[in-house]
């Protein structure tokens, strides 16, 4: 079963979080990185550039309109994405309840959705 | 055939048989799994320019066993420059193969070889990425590009299986009574896996996936052969060659699914109903029972009839309530519940949906929401059944059974 994990953080409280602490953060989670590739279960993953750089496309009748900045006006903001392919929700938990970022803000564990159907 | 097709053919049904000969005269499965890998790969890129050479199995052991000398002798030269254990490298080299080796006696390791992929101290997805490798002959790649992960994922997930097998020293050779039994029953599960993992892909990029029915059709057959008198394995490859059967009939051409009472029975695959049915006749009349046997039996009797209105509800009824006795399980209970509707009425099936709801198991599950609906829907309770559709919609990770579900619901929808 592939899950996506949507990692939420607060821009501004990481932009002030002191740099050790911030390293050890990134260390967490680049550790985690490893564990699932070892066991096989790593699809992938990226972190996002800081919201700001963040462009916004609404098309209306046809004509794109573009503002600078994220969709959704929060405090927390999607910093980065994982997918990764394990055998149960309860190991995905388990992923996602190590998570560091869980720790200051959340993540967010999504199935994925897949094109073979069962017989009905 | 095309020669490719052959020469694949070839090296797929040699795979596990010289894969048993290296490990049986050297040890070592995890060296030996990947030096017959290599030479499997190295078979693929000659054979069609020389030519399948007269023993198939001969070429591919000698190959093996030298990429296995030379993979031993780096890995000792290596530990020597990092200044590690220093060993006489020869201890561990093969004796040089002839070229040319006949091919290895009958004796075939295949279902060792299967019951080591199906060890107990292995995940479910472990084990049925090792048996598609060791037992199946697919390389890495094509097992990932079936199962839609990068190879690198793949490659880790099989080594790791490998390396775990080693540290729990598990060692070729057929478990005694009654872990055999144990390991038979695993072995299935996973086979039965791999095929469930393909046959409900129908379209598009997931083509590919439907190989794994064929795939685990093939094992399933292998081991039937390995095995006549035992009952589940006949019963799962009756199972298996039954639910095939309707591959053609089961979804539209836009991929759309078409339920078992809505589909074309003209497309249903005729050689395999009687093959599956033949199979499960068969060993029902011999063996003891078993959960594949009667699920091929309940298939058999889908199989068999020529309209929907034909179907035998009430053999069919029967069967389910043995399976539920003996071997329940929630997924038993919802397919019992349908064929108790279509013989009692809706309502007598809604009642056998009851205790699913305090089930952890299946109570968040799509499939009993949509279960439910349907049953609501024959019952004329057409409110409470769109809303049990579109819950099972919300639910389910599928997206041609989300298209189905949400268009159930849009007909019922208003008067």
């Amino acid at each position: 079963m592939k899950y996506m994990l949507l990692i939420y953080q607060n821009p501004a409280a990481f932009e002030a979080m002191p740099a050790p602490e911030r390293r050890a953060l990134m260390d967490a989670a680049g550790a985690i990185v490893t564990e699932l590739s070892e066991s096989g279960e790593w699809v992938t993953g990226e972190g996002l550039a800081h919201p700001s750089a963040a462009r916004t496309v609404r098309v209306r009748d046809g004509v794109p309109a573009i503002t600078d900045g994220p969709f959704l006006e929060a405090k927390e903001q999607l910093a980065g994405i994982c997918l990764f392919d394990c055998e149960t929700l309860e190991r995905a938990t388990d992923i996602a309840a190590r998570w560091p970022d869980a720790r200051h803000w959340a993540v967010e564990l999504r199935p994925l959705m897949h094109s073979s159907g069962a017989e009905m | 055939m095309t020669s490719e097709g052959r020469i694949e053919g070839v090296l797929r049904g040699q795979a596990p048989r010289v894969l048993g000969v290296l490990v049986r005269r050297y040890g070592h499965f995890d060296a030996c799994e990947d030096a017959v890998q290599e030479a499997l790969l190295a078979a693929a890129l000659q054979w069609p320019a020389t030519g399948v050479p007269e023993s198939p199995a001969g070429w591919l052991i000698t190959v093996a066993t030298r990429r296995l000398t030379d993979a031993v002798r780096s890995d000792a030269a290596r530990r020597r420059r990092e200044g590690g254990l220093v060993a006489d490298p020869t201890d561990a080299v093969p004796a040089p193969a002839q070229p040319g080796e006949p091919a290895p006696a009958d004796e075939d390791d295949t279902l060792t070889l299967l019951f080591l992929c199906c060890h107990p101290e292995l995940s479910p997805a472990s084990q049925v990425a090792l048996t598609l490798r060791v037992v199946g002959g697919l390389t890495t790649a094509e097992i990932a590009a079936a199962f839609l992960v990068p190879e690198a994922t793949m490659a880790q997930r099989i080594s790791r299986a490998k390396s775990r097998l080693q540290t729990a020293g598990v060692t070729l050779g057929m478990p005694p009574e009654p872990e055999r039994t144990d390991r038979l029953a695993a072995a299935l599960h996973v086979l039965y896996l791999i095929f469930s993992e393909g046959y409900t892909a129908t379209a598009g990029p997931d083509l590919q996936r439907a190989e794994l029915a064929r795939e685990a059709i093939r094992l399933a057959r292998i081991v039937h052969t390995l095995l006549p008198d035992d009952g589940e394995v006949a019963g799962l490859l009756a199972l298996m060659l039954l639910i095939d059967a309707r591959r053609a009939a089961r979804a539209a051409p836009d991929g759309s699914l078409i339920p078992l009472a809505a589909q074309d029975r003209g497309l249903w695959d005729e050689a395999d109903i009687r093959a599956g049915s033949a199979l499960v006749t068969g060993s029902l009349e011999r063996a003891p029972l078993g959960p594949y046997q009667l699920q091929a039996a309940i298939a058999a009797l889908h199989a068999e009839a020529k309209r929907p209105s034909d179907t035998d509800w009430a053999q069919i009824v029967a069967l389910y309530e043995l399976l539920e006795r003996s071997w329940p399980n929630p997924m038993v209970t919802l397919n019992h519940a349908v064929a108790v509707a279509m013989l009692s009425g809706p309502q007598a099936g809604l009642e056998l949906l009851e205790p699913l709801a305090a089930d952890d198991r299946i109570a968040g599950h799509h499939r009993l929401d949509a279960v439910r609906a349907h049953l609501l829907e024959l019952a004329g309770d057409r409110e409470r059944a769109r809303s049990h559709y579109l819950r099972a919609a919300r639910r389910t990770t599928s997206l041609p059974e989300r298209a189905y579900l949400e268009g159930r619901a849009a007909r019922l929808a208003g008067g």
